[in-house]
């Protein structure tokens, strides 16, 4: 019994120092690639395309919903010590520093992330891989490097406008329900907000980036078997890469909260 | 020239190959016979350098393909042409982008250049107009020779075929064997074929070896082959379903 323990948490220890392993050589191999012309910025543009632009609807509509719950649950505890006037500069704070950041990071993970990982899966499986490294084009290169820039790029923008939108959210709530004027909403807002918030907020957003595009490329490449394998990779892909976000989120806030206190 | 020495591979800790010897002369034909599952494909992805030898050396042109740098190795690639079996076509390309792209990738050729080479190669395998279609749109043949206009689309000067008559109707089957006759003959390309259609073997081959638990155990051209004493080799070539390779599954039952 204690044998068979040990032998299981030993080749979970192994195949996981295989996984980051494996992943620590992709991220090596993808930033040397990034900077090693020929440099094709039209399959960055159309991976931009995809992670960016076609997520904006479904971060506009989650990150509006998390402004009006994030205003009425913090106007629940306000009221009660008669400081509703606080719930912009509370929402404004926490939107900017942690939800926008945190939660368009899961979306695009779930969204674009498992979308590669299933991508690259279906090629790997179908051979598709092996025919690019025999018309000599290097598939890290062609592949994972695009998704890398793009992933980098767009989360940072995607945040911002996330970071926007969940604002206003808060806003619709305490201007027309909670009955705050509309000027004193922004004045606290904009008072509460210091560059070096909006900074730490995105500053951590390129890095989920790179974590979302590493992680998914990483285990499309690896999928094993068929259909089946390619599920199965997918479902890892999203677990790995939200477990990987709020950890590097946690580093990154306590790293800010003591370099910038 | 090709030449294969002592190689060694195991997958999953399977051996596959135990000890392969294979010499393949410029402009020759060579054909690779074996059941499936014996080795065959992973023998051709040796050759291309998609994957490394656990012992023995693969050497292409006097190159040793395992010993190359990148560079070296993707200019070597650019010289052959490998044909996969299910056609490994790129499903996010239109077929014309997918026969093009390594004249697209390498080459920049300008744009009517290119789209005459794409053509032409559709033509040799005998298709034609179909360049903007994407690869979900066509049948398991037609991406078979799609597959088989991209690799001879860069002009290389050796081909290696991964069952390129499999899971194609006889008349298909019968124009791809002509078509790998006529690139030898030809432009004396050096092609390696690997099948387990006798037919198509013994039409396109200068050379038949047979691989059997991960060893060429036989060689010779088709009239050799076909008089072979060897009974795994008869056994194999006339199709029976009796004789010593399923003896020798029978006993590991």
């Amino acid at each position: 019994m204690l044998t068979r323990f040990f032998i299981l948490v030993g080749s979970r220890l192994i195949s996981f120092m295989y996984f980051l392993g494996g992943l620590g050589t992709l991220a090596f191999q993808t930033i040397y690639l990034t900077f090693t012309p020929p440099f094709k910025k039209d399959r960055v543009f159309e991976q931009a395309k995809k992670a960016g632009y076609d997520s904006l609807p479904i971060v506009a509509l989650v990150s509006l919903f998390i402004g009006f719950i994030f205003a009425l649950q913090t106007a629940y505890f306000m009221q009660r010590i008669g400081s509703e006037i606080y719930i912009a500069s509370m929402v404004a704070l926490s939107i900017v520093r942690e939800l926008g950041p945190v939660i368009t990071a899961l979306i695009v993970a779930g969204r674009v992330g498992a979308a590669i990982t299933a991508e690259l899966g279906s090629m790997q499986v179908t051979e598709q891989i092996d025919a690019l490294e025999t018309l000599a084009a290097n598939p890290v290169k062609y592949l994972v490097v695009p998704r890398f820039l793009a992933l980098s790029v767009m989360l940072p923008l995607l945040t911002l406008y996330s970071d926007a939108i969940g604002i206003l959210g808060g806003y619709i709530i305490c201007v027309f329900r909670l009955g705050i004027s509309s000027s004193m909403y922004i004045k606290v807002t904009t008072e509460a907000l210091f560059y070096k918030d909006l900074f730490t907020g995105l500053f951590k957003t390129i890095f989920f980036g790179m974590i979302i595009a590493l992680v998914s490329c990483y285990e499309g490449f690896n999928v094993q078997g068929g259909a089946e394998g390619v599920g199965q990779a997918t479902t890892r892909s999203v677990v790995v890469t939200f477990i990987m976000i709020i950890i590097a989120d946690c580093f990154f806030t306590a790293m800010f909260y003591f370099i910038f206190p | 020239m090709i030449e294969i020495s002592g190689l060694h591979k195991a997958l999953g800790g399977h051996k596959v190959l135990n000890g392969v010897y294979l010499k393949i002369e410029k402009g020759k034909t060579c054909v690779i016979i074996g059941r499936s599952g014996c080795g065959k494909s992973v023998l051709l992805k040796h050759i291309v350098g998609i994957l490394k030898p656990d012992k023995g050396k693969v050497v292409v042109d006097g190159q040793e393909v395992g010993a190359l740098n990148e560079k070296e190795l993707d200019a070597l690639r650019l010289k052959m042409g490998l044909v996969f079996q299910g056609g490994a076509l790129f499903d996010s390309m239109t077929v014309g982008e997918n026969v093009g792209f390594g004249l697209i990738e390498y080459n920049h050729l300008p744009h009517r250049k290119l789209l005459e080479r794409i053509e032409e190669s559709l033509a040799l395998v005998g298709l034609h107009g179909i360049a903007n279609l994407m690869p979900s749109e066509l049948s398991g043949g037609m991406r078979k020779r799609v597959a088989l206009a991209r690799a001879i689309c860069i002009k290389p000067q050796i081909i290696l075929y991964d069952e390129p008559t499999t899971g194609v109707d006889p008349i298909t089957a019968d124009s791809i064997n002509e078509l790998i006759k006529s690139l030898h003959d030809k432009l004396k390309v050096t092609s390696i074929v690997v099948t387990h259609d006798m037919k198509s073997a013994y039409k396109v081959a200068d050379k038949i070896s047979m691989l059997y638990h991960g060893k060429i155990i036989a060689e010779g051209n088709s009239e050799e082959i076909q008089n072979t004493k060897n009974p795994i080799v008869h056994q194999f070539i006339n199709g029976l379903a009796v004789g010593p390779i399923t003896e020798t599954l029978e006993r590991f039952k």
